[in-house]
């Protein structure tokens, strides 16, 4: 289903069938199992629930995915993200927070542990490194 | 020039790739590793990104290390104040910007922002980067150390692994300031401790500010 560009919706959106807006809406927007795609026209300013959100257009709001965001290139985002999966292009806007999801991280503190024990083993990456790799604090504070 | 020389000058100045790396080099880095490593110590890290968005740097940190990521992005507020020649107004804008609460980021990956401010600025930032940051929390910073180039470019750092990151250059409307010596960044940044810092060959000193545990 598509909202064309002169279209302006103010309130709650709710739907079951995949949506792409190129008009304006207000307010909620709530497609849970379905994919919500902000067109280059469209403008949201709305909290926005979808399965995946496609944002090529402008998007002022929250945005909560249960599968995935994509900002593509020239798509903006005003918002906090919360989506196990977020895609943003190159040319893309994005000013707020990013949550994955992603609770407890058993493998990374692992890492954190080889990572510390490959560094005691490893040399410099530059000769300058070496030779400068030392607090700065350490003989140049006045 | 001997044939050898041009054929390689053509070889470099013809292929795509090579142009691309030029455009955009992979740069050694030191202290990156060692900001990730106090990130992972924390079961969900938050962090603050002022670079510009990257998408890649967002999974890196989202999805490979569990973070919830803050992207507040200084250059396009700097490019902002620029281009409206309003650039006395960013120190205040900068001091309001940030709404996280004191102490709620675990880590803050500054890049060579101050580079770009003039010293008001740098100080607003500054101040408002120390509060937000825990106690023992971790705050990556860029400094060059040559005069900045005469044409105004920023660059975006782009996560390749631990070790490296892509310095991707774009046009900016104000470049870099005059280049600040070490006393005048730890003056800056005086409520953390420099826990590490690397002067790289490229002529970037990196530095790890730790804060102080209360």
């Amino acid at each position: 289903m598509n909202i064309g560009k002169s279209v302006v919706i103010k309130g709650e959106l709710n739907g079951s069938e995949d949506l792409t807006i190129e008009g304006h809406v207000e307010g909620t927007i709530q497609l849970r199992d379905h994919v919500l795609t902000i067109g280059p026209n469209g403008r949201i300013k709305a909290q926005v629930f979808a399965k995946a959100v496609i944002v090529l257009g402008e998007v002022t709001g929250n945005v909560t995915a249960s599968d995935k965001v994509d900002i593509r290139d020239n798509g903006s985002v005003d918002g906090d993200i919360v989506s196990p999966r977020v895609a943003i292009a190159e040319g893309a806007h994005f000013r707020g927070s990013v949550d994955m999801q992603r609770k407890g991280a058993p493998a990374a503190k692992g890492d954190a542990k080889a990572e510390a024990k490959a560094e005691a083993k490893t040399a410099g990456t530059a000769p300058a490194a070496a030779a400068a790799a030392q607090p700065a604090a350490a003989g140049q504070r006045a | 020039m001997g044939l050898l020389d041009r054929l390689n000058t053509r070889k470099t100045e013809s292929h795509p790739a090579a142009r691309a790396a030029e455009a955009a080099p992979i740069r050694p880095t030191k202290a990156l590793k060692k900001f990730l490593t106090s990130l992972t110590q924390r079961e969900s890290p938050v962090l603050l990104d002022l670079g510009p968005v990257v998408g890649s740097n967002v999974s890196f940190f989202g999805e490979q290390l569990g973070c919830k990521i803050f992207v507040e992005d200084i250059y396009a507020e700097i490019e902002r104040h620029a281009k409206q020649d309003a650039l006395e107004k960013l120190p205040e804008a900068l001091a309001k910007r940030f709404a996280q609460a004191d102490g709620a980021v675990d880590g803050i990956l500054c890049w060579d922002i101050v580079d770009y401010l003039s010293r008001p600025a740098a100080s607003a930032l500054a101040t408002q980067l120390m509060r937000v940051l825990r106690p023992d929390g971790a705050l990556l910073a860029f400094f060059g150390t040559v005069a900045p180039p005469p044409v105004p470019r920023y660059t975006k750092y782009i996560v390749a692994d631990e070790s490296s990151l892509v310095y991707r250059d774009a046009d900016a409307t104000r470049g870099r300031q005059p280049v600040l010596v070490n006393r005048d960044i730890l003056k800056l940044f005086d409520g953390l401790r420099v826990a590490d810092s690397f002067l790289l060959q490229h002529n970037v000193r990196e530095i790890l500010f730790r804060k102080p545990a209360a």
